[in-house]
């Protein structure tokens, strides 16, 4: 049976950052598992600019920014394995893989660090009614279709969902010669970063139609058309504010779910608000030994904070090799307050931090010139105030580990505090 | 006298700004709705001129994929979108590729190339 | 000259095609869709009903009675997918009861073995997420669930493997007799038979009437239906029914063979027997009627919702015989539920039929009934795994992340007879795109494999009929460009 002191699941950019970074920590023996064909993930069909400007400070595409990390997990001699899937793993960290080349495989591994990444939520999954014709894609298929296999998937297109995949898609099927419509967006805001509603619709004349979704899809072979409708401000259509739209494609971008099945095979506890691992400040999921980090964990909106994320998940799984990591510390809660939809990470154990604990969380709705209030029991030790926060753009708080270190505390908490209250 | 509406992309507020651009002799631009300095220089600029960075791909033979990814190693005219694919849609490379490499050699006259995004 | 031609290639044609195809006869089956099983078979609740639904005397009773116990041999001998979980019809109240009550005597009647009329805390017992509200039911243990589409392909490609020839494609634009035989006109052939079974679902009367006189109308009852994700297949154990009413069995809720949830369906009768499209409106009863059953079933988990088209005759019973006016015209018609209940004795009844009518049937000594077992990679054992990738590597590669389908497992359904052309046809044989990603991952995947193994380029694969294409053409196309968006585009400074 093949051991590794780590077993890295996903060579995506999650998955590259961590294992480099496991590596730089003196671990030598670890192994990325790959299915695809090759390492990168979902940057591979991302060619859109964009990438790195936190890491590297220079926009690079998802395929350039997957290369500089390929690059050093090479240099690095880190082990990979691609074309082949993880079936299984259990809670003592045995991981069993198949591929064409070694067949079925039960492997050892001291730590396991998940960085499966995520899926897109479907049709099926929102029921939008009518037909069921060719011709629905959801916007990561149709991407990868066009940027990697070089098919059109359309010539005239509707795009539900206005998240950035939505968004960058528009653009891409607009400069390869597709006529896009109009994208609907159910919520009264965009999901998506400005600077890419300006690029990626005003720039080609593309309508975005906000509190808009789609009610009908028409066309038994072939999408025909879709009925789009205004909702009320219970998400729900106006009867009377349908309009049809003739088009042969409809693109749905319209929300990321992580990729679970295999945590929950190990035991592995998950987080309803994030549909990702419970995880420590370590990156650390309820199974000892057993790391998650990236879009597995929660959907991020830049590669840079995965990669941040990731490497230290890969840190950390190096320093519990290393057996460095204390165990037995009392456990402070992070709590979403009033406003938060989650905080990454769920439990915090002050001991195996360094300097900063930081904290990965998204707002519930659109929120100008407000306080984000940190609490500790109750307590106020941070206020931080955001001119912005949406939905669709992650916050990132740090705080200073003396305002919480050797203090009795059991619950820090996070909440949105408008103007003027 | 000419007046424009757009969106500032420079952070993520997204300032709706007004651009009126009056002419009595030299051009004057007067951007309102901006909350901050950058937003008018932004205004400014996607009025007088506007540059965007293109990436696309182009066809490649002997290779895993069917289509390399490029990009533009600088921003180039807006204008000039819809040219450069035209260009861009009529090369084909072969394998092996490295990223970086240049495919076009100042694309339209813009100064600026057009490369490979990835290695292939 | 072929003996019989069957028309229409769902779970009675192919039931019945496969039937005669024991004897020594020349059979075509007919079927206008790209592939078998593509209309009523494909969208349906996929039970095996116990069978004390249908009045006594009726058509639908003497089947679904007789047809009940066959299942457990055919599914064996064919490898597909069957589980007898046993029913219950629930009742909410003492009028629910006497409803009960009455199923049970007629039931009785019908001689349906072993049914029980049981309390409050048997119900919870076998299910423990129903409805606190539920004061007792009907068990019926000997309902079973099984995979419709499965069934129709592998009675298809059983009956080829004996010599019948399936001819798909083939829409029956008119049939003329001539000299009591007939001639059937299809868009590009003419054939030559002796007899003729009318297996056309939806339009058995269109295809009745090109021979007689109009006799009946089949009208479709459209159904809507929930599936739901595999994390949710332990939450039902038993197909759950509520009461009858005049429009049918009303909402049901059961597993699925295949692990999943199915909820559904409704009852609406409507005039287009292509209306197989859901409608927000009808899709909320049926979570609402769900959840009378069951208040805490998980409907987040929807991975998919579908519509149906039942085959409604105006008789109210299934039409089953011979045309009066068109000797050796056989219909089987309004078979809607429990058509697929019914199905096994049907296909016998109508062979005794053809037996009527060309005389005693010689039977093929070599008729091998049963199919080469399908190979299912994720329900095999490690070891069985590993054998396996070292006899053929392709089971090594997982195409669908969701339910962990091989390449190898593709290739088959591809390669075997009555083999999938299509992403629609791969996806009822061996499930990719069946899952929680609804082929987002695995759909490029499964058209590369079809067009490498079909001998065509991707984007001549389609999802189902062949106009439904799911790629244009290759990227970088010039003639692509919309002058208007240029034109936007180029207007971007306006001094």
């Amino acid at each position: 049976m093949l051991k590794y002191d780590i077993i890295v699941i996903g060579g995506g950019p999650a998955g590259l950052a961590a294992a480099i970074e496991a590596k730089k920590n003196g671990v030598d023996s670890i192994l990325v598992i790959e299915r695809d064909r090759e390492l990168g993930g979902i940057l591979q069909q991302c060619i859109h600019n964009g990438f790195g400007l936190h890491i590297f400070k220079e926009e690079l595409t998802g395929p350039e920014y997957a290369e500089r990390f390929i690059e050093e997990l090479k240099k690095l001699n880190i082990d990979y394995m691609l074309d082949t899937m993880v079936l299984d793993i259990t809670e003592d960290r045995y991981v069993s893989a198949v591929n064409t080349d070694k067949g079925f495989m039960t492997m050892k591994a001291e730590a396991v660090i998940l960085a499966m990444g995520c899926r897109e939520r479907t049709r099926g999954a929102i029921s939008i009614p009518g037909f069921r014709p060719a011709g629905v894609f959801t916007a990561g298929t149709a991407q990868r279709f066009i940027n990697m296999e070089g098919y059109m998937v359309g010539k005239e297109v509707v795009i539900l969902g206005s998240g950035d995949i939505g968004l960058i898609m528009a653009r891409r099927l607009a400069l390869e010669g597709a006529k896009v419509k109009v994208v609907a967006e159910i919520m009264p805001f965009s999901g998506g970063l400005n600077r890419n509603i300006v690029q990626c619709l005003d720039d080609f004349g593309i309508p975005l139609l906000l509190s808009h979704t789609v009610i009908d899809i028409k066309g038994k072979d072939r999408v025909e058309g879709v009925t789009i409708a205004k909702v009320d401000e219970n998400l729900r259509p106006i009867p009377g504010t349908e309009i049809d739209y003739s088009c042969d494609t409809l693109l749905l971008s319209v929300g990321l779910i992580p990729e679970n099945e295999l945590s929950k095979k190990a035991g592995i506890k998950l987080d309803s608000a994030t549909g990702g691992p419970i995880v420590n400040e370590s990156m650390e999921t309820n199974v000892p030994g057993v790391f998650a980090c990236g879009n597995v964990v929660h959907v991020h909106d830049l590669v840079d904070y995965v990669t941040e994320e990731s490497r230290r998940a890969g840190k950390n799984a190096a320093r519990f090799i290393k057996k460095e990591m204390a165990e037995d510390c009392k456990i402070i809660e992070t709590v979403p307050g009033n406003g938060i939809t989650y905080i990454v990470p769920q439990v915090i154990r002050t001991e195996n931090l360094q300097d900063t604990l930081d904290m990965f969380m998204r707002v519930n709705n659109v929120y100008n010139n407000s306080k984000l209030v940190i609490k500790a029991d109750g307590e106020t030790v941070k206020t931080i105030n955001k001119r912005h926060l949406a939905p669709g753009e992650m916050e990132r708080i740090k705080i200073d580990l003396n305002s919480i270190k050797n203090k009795a505390i059991s619950k820090i908490s996070v909440e949105i505090e408008k103007e003027g209250v | 006298m000419l007046k424009k509406e757009m969106t500032c992309i420079v952070c993520p507020i997204g300032c709706q700004l007004e651009v009126t651009v009056k002419s009595n002799g030299e051009l004057e631009y007067v951007v309102t709705g901006n909350k901050c300095k950058r937003g008018i220089d932004y205004a400014i600029n996607e009025i007088t001129n506007p540059t965007r960075v293109l990436t696309s791909t182009v066809k490649i033979k002997n290779a895993l994929l069917k289509r390399l990814p490029v990009r533009t190693n600088g921003a180039i005219p807006k204008v000039k979108i819809f040219e450069c694919m035209k260009i861009i849609n009529n090369v084909e490379v072969k394998s092996p590729i490295k990223c970086g490499e240049v495919i076009i050699k100042n694309i339209l006259e813009t100064g600026i190339d057009l490369v490979a995004s990835r290695s292939m | 000259m072929y003996d019989v031609a069957i028309i229409g290639a769902g779970v009675i044609g192919t039931f019945i095609a496969r039937e005669l195809s024991r004897y020594k006869l020349d059979i075509v089956l007919i079927e206008k869709n790209s592939d078998v099983a593509d209309g009523t078979t494909k969208a349906n609740s996929a039970i095996i009903h116990a069978g004390y639904n249908a009045e006594v005397g009726s058509n639908k009773g003497k089947f679904n009675a007789q047809a009940n116990p066959m299942f457990d041999k055919v599914c064996e001998e064919l490898d597909v997918p069957f589980k007898r979980i046993g029913s219950l019809v629930i009742g909410f109240d003492n009028k629910d009861m006497e409803t009960i009550k009455g199923l049970y005597k007629n039931g009785v009647a019908l001689g349906i073995p072993n049914m029980e009329i049981i309390d409050g805390d048997r119900v919870k017992e076998i299910e423990p997420n129903i409805s606190d509200k539920v004061i007792g039911a009907l068990y019926a243990p000997t309902c079973g669930i099984i995979g419709p589409w499965d069934l129709a392909i592998a009675l298809a490609e059983n009956g080829v493997e004996n010599g019948l020839q399936l001819m798909l494609n083939s829409e029956v634009k008119d049939i003329k007799e001539e000299k009591g035989k007939y001639k059937i006109f299809t868009e590009d052939k003419k054939i030559d038979v002796k007899y003729v079974i009318n297996c056309a679902g939806l339009y058995a009367d269109k295809v009745h009437n090109m021979v007689a006189s109009p006799s009946f109308k089949i009208t479709p009852r459209r159904g809507q239906y929930y599936i739901l994700d595999k994390s949710a297949g332990d939450f039902v154990n038993s197909v759950v029914f509520q009461c009858p009413t005049k429009l049918g069995k009303g909402v049901l809720v059961a597993p699925t063979v295949h692990g999943n949830v199915i909820v559904g369906p409704d009852a609406e009768d409507l005039e287009d027997k292509g209306a197989v499209n859901t409608t927000a409106d009808r899709l909320q009863f049926v979570k609402e009627s769900a959840m009378k059953s069951f208040p805490n079933i998980p409907i987040n988990k929807v991975i998919t919702s579908f519509a149906g088209l039942r085959a409604e005759a105006n008789t109210g019973d299934f039409i089953i015989g011979e045309s009066r006016e068109a000797k050796g015209f056989i219909n089987v018609a309004g078979i809607k539920s429990p058509g697929l209940a019914s199905s096994p004795a049907i296909a016998k009844y109508v062979v005794d039929l053809v037996r009527g009518l060309a005389g005693e049937l010689e039977e093929k000594k070599d008729f091998n009934p049963k199919r080469k077992k399908v190979i299912r990679f994720e329900s095999l054992s490690s070891e069985e795994k590993a054998k396996l990738i070292k006899k053929d590597s392709r089971y090594g590669r997982i195409i669908c992340r969701c339910e962990n389908i091989t390449e190898g497992e593709i290739v088959d359904a591809i390669k075997r007879k009555v083999g999938a052309t299509t992403v629609d046809g791969i996806k009822r044989r061996v499930r990719p795109g069946m899952g929680r990603c609804q082929g987002g991952f695995c759909g490029p995947r499964v058209m590369e494999i079809l067009a490498r193994e079909l001998g065509k380029e991707i984007n001549e694969i389609v999802k189902d009929n062949p106009k439904s294409y799911i790629l244009t053409e290759q990227t970088k196309n010039n003639e692509l460009y919309d002058e208007e968006v240029e034109k936007f585009v180029a207007s971007a400074i306006e001094e």
